[in-house]
């Protein structure tokens, strides 16, 4: 009986042939993972349940980034709790801010999490590492204090849904359209406890930055977790980074499905998820030009290089509009690193964008960028919830980086083809 | 387990950000963040919630960040369950983890409104309206969550079983 992509890697962990939707299975996870916020909690439960110690130290991964460089005396408390952990505990990997970044930006570019994985993690958006072909998923920080312990989870075996995407991308289209639309199709709840796995020749034409952005994102849809398959692409990025063996899963031919949704790409156009929720998904020419005050360009949605490469393009002799606020700021150190070095951080500079040091701040109105009353920003982060980037009343639109770019330089919602 | 309070009774999507906005989330003590508990979708909440009362919500309640602070919030302000059409995956989760008792009944919802006075039995999942005399029968709560509600939660859960293994 063929398998889908999630039946097989639980299957594996649980020693079984096959597992079956609906069933409830405890399986060993690979990696456990917190941040500043989820990771107090964790810890706390983790020393309520008197275990003394993680089941591996090489496998645990406390990253403060939400609130980090520390933003304020509670958040600095908060991050101390997880530095003295990690320490204690001596796990082998200390992230430490100047060496660090945003957790689903810089673990799968240091190769600590690896295809057919289950990787756990106190964050929702840990379904960023479906891209590599594991099963990754968020968790609350009592599931997560609990697995620091045992290095067991208990799940239940979701129904998959697969989502194809045929034709060739036009240019300016990017995962974080693919995804946009494919959320704004099924809705806020539209992948509920469910997997999501993504194909077709649209997929493949996207290299792994953009495949993370598209996994970031099957929460925003309900998602449990979501898959990429597996390809040269998949196999070169993790290649030069795996710091242990790996297994790749593809899923059989002839699995069962709850749906199949199939999409021709070939005519879209860049998409906006439009306020207050990420499902409410209108294509760019269908969104009014609304006057911006703030333009976010980061997160671990769209804060790697290639996200940045294509900002810096459109910003490149093209300054942001008089009264925008463009707030750049790379996903990881090392990003950070590299985009100094091909000139972009002197390019957003000299256009006129703030540039920070690696933190998620502005995405979920913490520091860094916190909206006004009635002010409107364009991001390129994952959620546009009411109060997400600050005051409730604030407005958030959704976009891809050159969107985003080309707003901030237009000083309204509009597109690169407005500017290049 | 029987709980009796007054709805209060909010649409779908009700999610983590306006259960508890991340602008709060650099504490986790209960208090401090049952303060500011749906703050962003009902400034009356947090300052007029009686010890007791319920949650009555659409589809998607608790959708959005990992958060635990946002079932947290919610305990911590009073709230002695919550009743929706449907749950979020992770705040369904958190909630039984953190022993905040949580039923899916979407005709329960459909039958009541602000300020009735319901009656609620998590373990039979029978709930009544006492305002206007319907009772109502919720899905099922999973044997296995059951287990890890009759324990008190995950971690005392936890503690039986790594007990167990070590004996």
């Amino acid at each position: 009986m063929p398998q889908t992509m999630v039946q097989k890697i639980l299957a594996a962990h649980a020693g079984r042939e096959r597992v079956e939707p609906g069933e409830l299975v405890d399986v060993p996870v690979d990696v456990v993972l917190a941040n500043d916020i989820t990771a107090p909690i964790a810890i706390d439960a983790f020393n309520r349940l008197g275990a003394g110690e993680v089941f591996n130290a090489d496998r645990i991964m406390l990253v403060p980034d939400h609130f980090a460089p520390n933003k304020d005396i509670k958040a600095a408390e908060q991050n101390r709790t997880l530095r003295l952990f990690t320490r204690e505990q001596e796990l082998t990997n200390k992230f430490v801010e100047g060496r660090a970044g945003i957790e689903h930006v810089m673990l799968p570019e240091r190769g600590l999490v690896l295809p057919g994985d289950i990787v756990i993690g106190g964050d929702s958006h840990t379904c960023t590492y479906g891209a590599l072909g594991a099963l990754a998923t968020g968790m609350g920080s009592t599931d997560i204090g609990v697995a620091m312990a045992t290095g067991r989870t208990w799940m239940r075996v979701p129904e998959t849904m697969r989502f194809v995407y045929r034709g060739e991308l036009p240019r300016w289209v990017t995962g974080k359209d693919l995804i946009l639309h494919t959320i704004g199709e099924i809705g806020s709840d539209g992948a509920l406890y469910r997997a999501m796995e993504f194909g077709g020749e649209a997929i493949t034409q996207l290299n792994m930055e953009q495949r993370l952005t598209i996994t970031n994102m099957v929460i925003e849809a309900g998602g449990k977790c979501g898959f990429v398959e597996a390809d040269a692409v998949t196999r070169a990025y993790v290649e030069e980074r795996a710091t242990r063996p790996y297994k790749v899963y593809h899923a059989d031919e002839g699995a069962a499905y709850h749906a199949l949704y199939e999409f021709d790409v070939s005519d879209m156009e860049p998409q906006i998820a439009c306020p207050y929720s990420p499902a409410n998904v209108k294509p760019l020419s269908q969104v009014k030009p609304v006057a911006v005050d703030q333009v976010f360009i980061g997160s671990c949605t769209n804060g790697r290089l290639s996200d940045l490469a294509v900002a810096a393009d459109l910003l490149e002799g093209r300054p942001v509009a008089e009264n925008v606020r463009c707030i750049v700021i790379p996903g990881s150190q090392r990003v950070f690193l590299d985009a100094l070095k091909l000139g972009y951080l002197q390019t957003f500079t000299e256009a006129g964008c703030v540039v920070s040091t690696s933190t998620c701040g502005p995405c979920l109105g913490g520091y860094m960028g916190v909206l006004a009353a009635g002010e409107v920003c364009v991001s390129t982060s994952n959620r546009n919830f009411r109060g997400r980037m600050g005051h409730r009343d604030a407005q958030v639109y959704l976009a891809n980086p050159a969107v985003a770019a080309s707003s901030a330089i237009l000083g309204r919602i509009g597109g690169p083809e407005e500017v290049a | 387990m029987k709980l009796t309070g007054t709805a209060w009774r909010y649409g779908d999507n009700v999610d983590t950000d306006v259960i508890i906005p991340a602008r709060y989330l650099n504490v986790s003590d209960p208090q401090e963040l049952a303060e500011h508990c749906m703050e962003d979708l009902d400034e009356t909440f947090a300052t007029s919630v009686q010890s007791g009362d319920m949650i009555v919500a659409g589809t998607n309640f608790g959708s959005g960040s990992s958060r635990e602070h946002a079932p947290i919030a919610i305990k911590a302000a009073g709230v002695s369950c919550v009743v929706a059409e449907g749950f979020a995956r992770i705040f369904y989760r958190n909630a039984f983890n953190i022993g905040l008792p949580i039923l899916e009944c979407p005709e329960a919802v459909a039958g009541t409104s602000k300020h009735d006075r319901l009656e609620v039995e998590p373990e039979s999942g029978v709930i009544r309206n006492l305002t206007t005399g319907e009772t109502f029968h919720a899905q099922p709560i999973p044997d296995f969550m059951l287990d890890i509600i009759r324990a008190g939660g995950l971690v005392p859960y936890t503690r039986q079983r790594l007990a167990a293994v070590g004996s």
